[in-house]
């Protein structure tokens, strides 16, 4: 199975071409924020060096989620784009799952999470196994203090893994003394070829016109017109004319 | 621009004269809230022009909240992809090119359509074309009749207000522009003194035709010599007149309102247009974008344009809001002109063409 898998979820981007399990081309970049305007490009150039054509491909596994809105919006465009115009496989894998892929033991606890700002995080729980990561807590918006309490009731090593774990590494390590645990350098960053490995075994969507990226949380606009209609629902708003 | 060989060239005309034979454009637009997308063929005719807006979704907010138009945008980017080639009857295969609004717009939405139109170009070999949203809405006038140069447009919309000079085919330079709201905005903004939900344009067109011109708004910047527009006088105006009878507990008379305020609007964009015609010989007037269905505004240029010897051409009352139609007929001259883009297509928000001033000094 050739496979194109896409992480542009937060800062770093990564994308991987893939054969089966046998990784063709992948980059990972940290330096750019522009995603919109890389992902493509490195789209081109991996899939012509692994010496392929876009028809080539069989199913394109993107991560749709939580992290940047503009962000999540490469990959899940390209995404259901891609499968949508060449008739191909998409398979979409939650962001902080793809994070919780680093982890090589099995058993292991893994608190993946992205800085929201103002001391609310992107986060969930997950136990590694044989078969990937499995749910714990799900993915969600979520107060720091919130969610920590939540993970404290866990009394075992846990591990936290993205970029942003610094910012909170001293709390942390205050919170869960010798059951934190935190990953270095590349295994803080999404690796688009172990999503792929991991997206190759799922099954992939059925309804491609109805994804969209789980953004986890309402626009601010949004949010202050359903407080003042509680009780409406979110019918379609968008008509064909 | 990359300078090319002659050996590129006649490669270049080669394949000019093939894609001349029939161009076949699957062009979008997503600039702001609406998901369109059209196949054009030859650049002036419509096979099918499928247009998703999200107009009830924003007028929850009482305008557009650009996050909540790039959400819509990729719930309806694939469906309305699929519904244009079904409906044009055509396949992938019979394409010859991808057309795309770069800009000016909304970042956010216009990266939905960017990179849709980019894997669809990529998927297909076919070569993608990059449009100014401008330029699309002057050439909805395109499947009117061909423009005649050298040619000047209006375009009036909820984003731009701007005189266009094209002394040739291809060639845009700004001569004009408004220095603060655009015009559209204006409406929307003293829509909501009055009650009127976005968009308010057609409701304030409606109404300003039942009153009188009573309040003697502000023609701001008539007398300046420019080209150039604004609004936010108008508006402040407009609103203080609102807030001062609310005071005071007077009942100001709807229609006048609106009669008054449409105006103070149409008579700046007629006058500074009529000058405009006076410095650059026109054979042809184009009058585009979401404002130019305005009634009272294309009354009073037919009025004072049956007095020269020009021709008047309206965008199609159809195609004056925001369509990807409009896109694959620009595409089409575009890319006789050797518009072309790659992978490394970014959204430009703040696209503009350059100023005649420029191009004089
Ligand atoms: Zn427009």
């Amino acid at each position: 199975m050739k496979v194109l898998v896409i992480d542009t979820s937060n800062r770093p981007l990564s994308i991987a071409v893939l054969d089966g399990e046998k990784v063709l081309a992948t980059t990972t970049m940290t330096t750019q924020r522009k995603h919109a305007a890389y992902a493509m490009q490195i789209v081109e150039n991996l899939v012509k060096l692994a010496k392929l054509q876009p028809e080539d491909l069989d199913r394109i596994v993107v991560a749709d989620g939580p992290g940047s809105y503009t962000g999540l919006r490469v990959a899940v465009t390209i995404g259901k784009v891609l499968a949508d115009t060449l008739q191909i496989e998409l398979v979409s894998v939650s962001s902080l799952l793809t994070l919780a892929l680093n982890v090589q033991k099995e058993g292991q606890l893994v608190m993946p999470l992205f800085d929201a700002r103002n001391d609310i995080l992107f986060t969930g729980l997950y136990r590694t196994s044989a078969n990937g990561p499995i749910e714990v807590i799900p993915d969600q918006h979520v107060a720091f203090d919130d969610f920590v309490a939540q993970v404290k009731q866990y009394d075992e090593p846990i591990v936290f893994l993205g970029e942003d774990v610094d910012k909170y590494a001293d709390r942390l390590q205050t919170i869960f003394g010798n059951h934190f645990k935190k990953m270095v350098g590349i295994d803080n960053l999404p690796q688009a070829a172990q999503l792929g490995i991991y997206g190759e075994k799922q099954l992939p969507l059925t309804d491609i016109d109805s994804i969209v990226p789980k953004y986890l949380r309402l626009t601010q606009a949004e949010a202050d017109w359903q407080k003042l209609h509680p009780g409406e629902g979110h019918e379609s708003y968008v008509e064909q004319v | 621009m990359v300078q090319k060989t002659l050996e590129d060239k006649s490669g270049e005309i080669n394949k000019m004269d093939k894609a001349k034979q029939t161009s076949l454009i699957l062009s979008f637009e997503t600039s702001c809230d609406e998901t369109s997308v059209a196949v054009i063929k030859d650049g002036t005719e419509i096979l099918t022009n499928i247009v998703a807006t999200q107009i009830k979704s924003h007028q929850r907010f009482g305008g557009v909240v650009p996050e909540v138009a790039s959400r819509h945008h990729i719930e309806q980017i694939t469906i309305c992809i699929n519904k244009a080639l079904e409906s044009a009857h055509v396949t992938y295969a019979d394409l010859t090119g991808v057309a795309i609004t770069y800009g000016p717009g909304l970042v956010g939405s216009l990266l939905v359509g960017i990179t849709a139109a980019k894997v669809v170009a990529w998927a297909h070999h076919l070569p993608l074309i990059p449009v100014n949203h401008i330029v699309g809405h002057i050439y909805a006038t395109n499947f009117e009749h061909p423009i005649e140069f050298p040619a000047l447009a209006l375009v009036v919309s909820g984003g731009h207000t701007e005189l266009v000079w094209m002394p040739q085919e291809g060639e845009f330079k700004i001569i004009g522009e408004t220095r603060d709201d655009a015009a559209g905005e204006t409406y929307d903004k003293i829509g909501r003194v009055m009650g009127i939900n976005y968009p308010a344009g057609p409701t304030v067109d409606k109404l300003a035709h039942e009153g009188q011109d009573t309040f003697d708004f502000p023609r701001a910047m008539m007398k300046d010599d420019n080209f150039d527009f604004s609004f936010s006088g108008l508006k402040s105006a407009f609103i203080n007149t609102v807030h001062h009878a609310d005071q005071v507990g007077e009942t100001l008379d709807h229609a006048n309102l609106a009669t008054s305020f449409q105006n103070a609007v149409t008579e700046v964009l007629v006058a500074k247009t009529m000058r405009a015609l006076d410095k650059y010989p026109a054979k042809e007037f184009i009058l585009a974008g979401g404002v130019a269905a305005n009634r009272g505004l294309r009354e009073k240029l037919d009025q004072e344009l049956s007095k020269r010897d020009i021709e008047f051409v309206k965008a199609p009352l159809k195609l004056c809001g925001d369509n990807a139609a409009m896109i694959g007929a620009a595409a089409e001259m575009l890319q006789r002109h050797g518009a072309k883009a790659d992978m490394s297509l970014n959204a430009d928000p703040g696209l503009e063409f350059e100023w005649e001033a420029n191009e004089a000094q």
